[in-house]
């Protein structure tokens, strides 16, 4: 049993604060413990071996080639230009799976829900075995499985002799812009404004004298009208170039080598199963009275789900939404096991091997990620607060 | 109170555990373990392959085996450790194997900032492209936009990238990290093109679904000196790895291989011979090892000829002509040190 | 003829048409109740007709199942044959065909382990539990690894009699009768002696005292581990490590000291920050040089520790969540009775948050047995590897769909009745309060 206290002041060791601080002295002490033995480790490994250190490296010459590159990059550029090579193909395979992981998700979501008991039923079906599999072998079975088993490219699958399907990849039509094209996008910035103004007008309008103003056809109208009479004033400067088999290959058109086309298919069909149960529940968790209440006010189908149960679900599901992007981001990683030239592949994975600094690339890899999830974290933070203020 | 002094007493047992051995060289301590661990390719037939009751054989391999049967007379005493391009240094820098024997290229960047040594050439070898004959291709250099499949992470994929720069051409690599998968690739037409070394190719190619359906072109666009590798630092078990080489080299020049070996030991009369089979000197002992050394691996393993063309060799399903490996006295580069 | 509407479950609208009854107003009802879902019916039964029966054409019917060669596969269909050459590499890796029996003990004490888990009114549930997390993973690891393994017999006395002894200290009421408060107080001083005594004592001795050495099977080294066998040993490993240091990090997160708060949320928030696979990087490419000169851990040990730091951030987060869900009131009756810390944390809180994130620790052993798969690009031969290499074979070429089906189905088998058997808890705990 623990002593009597004493009377009066207790001992050192037995006042709270005191043994806070000790307490939290021992954990730094610790904590730099462990960090001064890996330092001085490390430090004593690479002088033994002879391995070279620091972040030099960055401004030498890479000297290895890439498949693909959003930005110019060739042989003689350095090992950051690869890095920012990596990086933004990291960034555009986890935006286009983004994009289709939503919206595959939200149409799961609500067949799940839907009053039709097989579209249900698929999209149960659906998610359950694909949610219960794991990415990598989804990702093995898109690539080795399905693309690895089609045509070369004189044998290629053509739609219309324009979008060429092989096994090197998918090729489509490229647009080429020519001189004057810059009048489209204004002409699209245009329509977009006048479109928002209507919008603002016709809810003022119907707030002060209650009329509706019918604003979808209005709107639709002008956005294809502007745009479309902006590009016949200026005579249709966008030319079509088609891909054309040369030498080895397809040259000319857009080209999606085949470890992207099976990695952004693998990313949003897996990613998409999990959004499907968000947006699900997030539907399922605005409450019964909601409805009713929209009902009892003589609002319509259309109406209820636009103006009362979207908003409120809204709300319940983009945290979670937010954090699977986050998780597709970080997945995209595994891009690595099928050669498409992510960050993993080409910095984590050919620059480490050349330099052999395997410290400092892995360090920079995990920084990266680790800022997109810190990004990620930020903006859910100030969405929650936004929503909490929209409430109270 | 108690409890205060018991975490104090924890934290200081705990502290205590952290403190290092000291470690003794690879020698001493593969001599303590009592076998030699070895890295080697995932499969390369003819250099490192293992069979399908996990045996390993190949000109790699042997030159394990042959540093075995030096410390041990035992060519068994060697633990095979399969390493992908990219993690072999890795494997060696952190002690995982002792000698990394898996046709890697000498260069000087590996020789120096990845702390490694190369301990001589096993193999001169060179870059170069295997195509599909029905593209008829007849030159490297009407390669021009051409998918090349390449390992990742090899000097290869550099050597690739000068090649087509240096001739202005433009290609797209494709690469995958074990070399199964690279072939694979090239094999189902992800890629117009293979590129490794021209052994590499020879090998590779038997894993083709139709082997005769391919032609190697006739460009060699690298120099590639293979050879076994241990790390910075340790020069006994450096000498060792060494010097095994150039007695299977130095026995095939005197004319000494595996059958001849003990007769030779007996009657030979050259002082170069009494001195490489230990019946002169103390070669050995100047090695760290039993002065039968070289007599026990020209025994159990064979001297670099027959190691050669058993595993190589234009007898064997590889069919790779001696050419630069030949001995420097029969028109090669093979130029083993003096055993004196 | 929405004259009736009626709400149905939460969030959906159900206008319900005119009395339905039998199959055919089963149907009506739920297949064809308008014009749009008539055409949304038809387009599933399109979906499932160009799916399923080239699927059961391909998978069953059109399958060559005997022989065991590739020869044998010359139909249309799937070759099943492949799988059956290659099926003890799949479910074992390259471990020798001789020492397998020793993997299905493993497994059989398992199973015969955690039945009593399943059985709701078992009164011993808290000693198995101490079983499979302490005992069992000390014979896994003897019987899966083998080879000769020394032991001081004194060392292994001061071990048993430090466990008996904090046992005794720790928790009377499982001791076989009270031990007297004396104990208490001789206690500190004891576990010092024989902590001391384990960490140390060898060394200054110069050597065991009393060893005793045995091989009772050959050494089965981790290189040749593989195949479904390794895909069980990393998740099993990683979720049983990372559990004691996700309790450790989740009260370090709700700690009042912030310096141990902070050191835990950075720990925490860094791995869950970072993809797996540039952990498993870390661990396979950095872990070495961290190591005094000289250590040096095999390929699968150093994956184990990558998984298991990474999955201890993630336990931390469940764990946390159980944490806050006790009760205020829990926490202020265990300071009425005095309780410090640590007593009202090991005695009042944890027992109860650690029973309320058994579903989630469930849910995460899922995402973590799907997520060793990493490991093959490490270079470490796991079920789906075994599966990627056979294919790569050059002998067998071109059945890759097979081996991915395969292990697909294995997968799929495990992850599904996890996440059923995760729910179930879930509908108890809810219900059971």
């Amino acid at each position: 049993m623990p002593e009597p206290a004493p009377p009066g002041k207790p001992p050192a060791w037995q006042d709270p604060r005191v043994r806070a601080l000790v307490f939290q002295a021992l954990a730094i002490a610790a904590a730099l413990g462990v960090v001064a033995f890996i330092f001085t480790n490390t430090m004593a490994n690479l002088r033994r071996q002879g391995i070279a250190s620091g972040f030099d490296f960055f401004g030498t010459t890479a000297g290895f080639g890439v498949s693909m590159s959003l930005i110019e990059y060739a042989e003689h550029h350095t090992y950051f230009r690869a890095f920012l090579v990596g990086l933004l193909n990291t960034m555009l395979v986890s935006a286009i799976g983004i994009v289709l992981a939503t919206f595959l998700g939200f149409t799961l979501g609500i067949m799940r829900l839907s009053r039709n008991w097989l579209v249900a039923k698929l999209a149960a079906a659906y998610v359950e075995i694909v949610r219960n599999l794991p990415l990598l072998l989804q990702i093995f079975v898109w690539y080795f499985g399905i693309l690895r088993q089609l045509p070369g490219p004189r044998q290629s699958v053509s739609v219309l002799d324009a979008v060429f399907l092989n096994n090197r990849g998918l090729f489509s039509p490229e647009p080429v812009l020519k001189p004057g094209f810059t009048a489209i996008p204004i002409a699209v910035a245009v329509a977009l404004v006048a479109v928002f103004a209507l919008a603002r007008w016709a809810r003022q309008r119907r707030e002060q004298t209650g009329q509706h103003f019918h604003t979808f056809y209005v709107s639709l109208a002008i956005l294809v009208g502007v745009p479309f009479a902006a590009a016949a004033a200026t005579g249709f400067p966008l030319r079509w170039q088609y891909p054309e088999l040369q030498g080895f290959n397809f040259v000319g058109g857009m080209e999606l080598i085949p470890e992207l086309v099976a990695l952004v298919l693998a990313l949003s069909t897996y990613t998409a199963a999990f959004i499907g149960e968000i947006v699900r529940a997030g539907i399922l968790g605005v409450s019964r009275g909601q409805l009713e209440a929209a009902q009892a006010v003589g609002l319509t189908r259309g109406q209820t789900l636009r103006l009362v149960i979207v908003p409120q679900a809204l709300r319940i599901i983009v945290p979670p939404l937010t954090s699977q992007y986050l998780n597709l981001t970080k997945n995209s990683s595994l891009a690595a096991a099928i050669a498409y030239p992510d960050l993993v592949l080409i910095f984590a994975g050919t620059v480490l091997m050349q330099t052999g600094q395997a410290i400092e690339v892995i360090l920079v890899t995990m920084a990266v990620y680790l800022t997109f999830s810190l990004l990620i974290s930020l903006f859910m933070n100030w969405y929650n607060r936004r929503i909490a203020l929209v409430e109270r | 109170m108690y409890r205060f002094i018991r975490t104090l007493a924890f934290l200081a047992a705990v502290c205590t555990l952290v403190a290092a051995g000291a470690e003794a060289g690879t020698m001493d301590d593969v001599k303590k373990k009592g076998f030699v661990r070895c890295g080697v390719s995932q499969g390369v037939p003819g250099f490192s392959n293992p069979d399908a009751q996990g045996n390993w054989t190949g000109i790699d391999v042997d030159i394990c085996r042959g540093v075995a049967v030096a410390l041990f007379n035992d060519p068994t005493k060697v633990k095979y450790l399969p390493l992908s391009a990219k993690e072999r240094f890795t494997a060696l820098q952190s002690g995982e194997v002792d000698v990394l024997s898996r046709n890697t290229t000498w260069t000087l960047v590996r020789d120096t900032a990845l702390g490694l040594n190369f301990t001589g050439v096993t193999y001169y070898d060179g870059q170069g492209f295997m195509v599909t004959k029905k593209l008829n291709v007849k030159s490297a250099k009407q390669l021009n936009g051409a998918s090349v499949c390449v390992s990742i992470g090899t000097t290869t994929e550099l050597n690739l990238a000068d090649y087509f720069r240096a001739n202005n051409m433009s290609y797209k690599p494709v690469t995958f990290e074990k070399a199964d998968e690279v072939i694979a690739a090239y094999d189902a037409g992800r890629c117009d093109v293979f590129t490794t070394d021209r052994s590499g190719l020879a090998a590779q190619r038997l894993k083709l679904k139709n082997p005769d359906g391919h032609v190697v072109l006739p460009e060699i666009i690298s120099k590639e000196p293979l050879g076994p590798v241990v790390r910075h630092g340790d020069d006994q078990w450096f000498d060792l790895v060494k010097w095994v080489l150039y007695a299977m080299l130095e026995a095939e020049e005197y004319g000494v291989n595996s059958e001849n070996v003990d007769q030779m030991k007996a009657t030979s009369k050259d002082p170069v011979v009494k001195r490489i089979l230990g019946v002169e000197g103390d070669m050995g002992k100047n090695l760290g090892v039993d002065n039968a050394w070289a007599h026990n691996i020209i025994k159990k393993i064979g001297n670099y000829g027959e190691i050669y063309e058993r595993n190589v060799g234009p007898r064997t399903p590889l069919k790779l002509e001696r050419g630069m490996n030949a001995l420097w006295n029969k028109g090669g580069l093979q130029y083993p040190m003096p055993i004196r | 003829m929405a004259n009736r509407v009626q709400v149905g479950a939460p969030g959906t609208l159900i206008l319900r048409p005119p009395a339905t009854v039998g199959v055919a107003g089963w149907v009506r009802q739920n297949l064809f109740s308008s014009p749009a879902n008539a055409v949304l019916t038809l387009v599933s039964l399109w979906v499932l007709y160009v799916t399923v029966p080239p699927l059961v054409r391909w998978a069953f019917i059109d399958a060559d199942w005997v022989g065991s060669t590739r020869e044998a596969c010359d139909r249309e269909g799937a070759c099943w044959v492949f799988i059956r050459v290659w099926f003890d590499r799949l479910m074992y890796g390259f471990y020798p065909e001789s020492e397998i029996w020793r993997i299905h003990v493993g497994y059989g004490i398992l199973a015969v382990a955690a039945v009593p888990l399943f059985v709701p009114r078992f009164p011993w549930k808290h000693w198995v539990g101490v079983f499979l997390l302490f005992v069992y993973p000390v014979i896994a690891f003897h019987l899966f690894v083998g080879g000769t393994f020394t032991v001081d017999i004194v060392d292994l006395l001061a071990g048993l009699a430090l466990a008996a002894g904090t046992v005794a200290r720790f928790a009377p009421a499982l001791a076989a009768r009270p031990w007297s408060p004396r104990w208490r107080s001789i206690y500190p001083a004891f576990a010092v002696v024989a902590l001391a005594w384990l960490l140390l004592g060898g060394r200054l001795v110069g050597g065991p005292l009393l060893p005793v050495s045995a091989t009772l099977w050959p050494l089965v080294e981790t290189r040749l581990w593989g195949g479904l066998f390794l895909t069980l040993v990393v998740a099993s490993v990683g979720i049983v490590g990372s559990l004691p240091l996700g309790i450790v990090l989740a009260l370090g997160r709700r700690s009042e000291l912030p310096v141990i708060r902070a050191i835990c949320v950075a720990f925490i928030e860094v791995w869950r920050g970072v993809p797996l696979i540039t952990v498993l990087f870390m661990a396979s490419n950095m872990f070495p040089l961290f190591m005094p000169e000289g250590v040096s851990f095999d390929k699968l040990l150093r994956a184990l520790l990558g998984v298991t730091i990474f999955a201890s951030a993630y336990m931390a987060e469940v764990v946390r969540g159980g944490l806050q869900a006790i009760p205020k009131g829990q926490y202020e009756a265990a300071q009425a009775l005095g309780l410090g810390y640590w007593r009202t944390m090991g005695l009042i809180v944890l027992p109860q948050a650690l029973r309320i994130v058994i579903p989630g620790i469930v849910n995460n052993f899922i995402g973590l047995f799907k997520d060793t798969t990493l490991v093959l690009i490490i270079g470490l031969f796991d079920f789906l590897g075994m599966a990627q290499a056979a294919a790569s074979n050059a002998h067998w070429l071109g059945f890759a769909i097979e081996g991915y089906v395969f292990t697909a189905f294995g997968f799929w088998i495990f992850c599904f009745g996890m996440s059923r058997y995760s729910q179930h808890l879930e509908r108890k705990l809810h219900t059971g309060h």
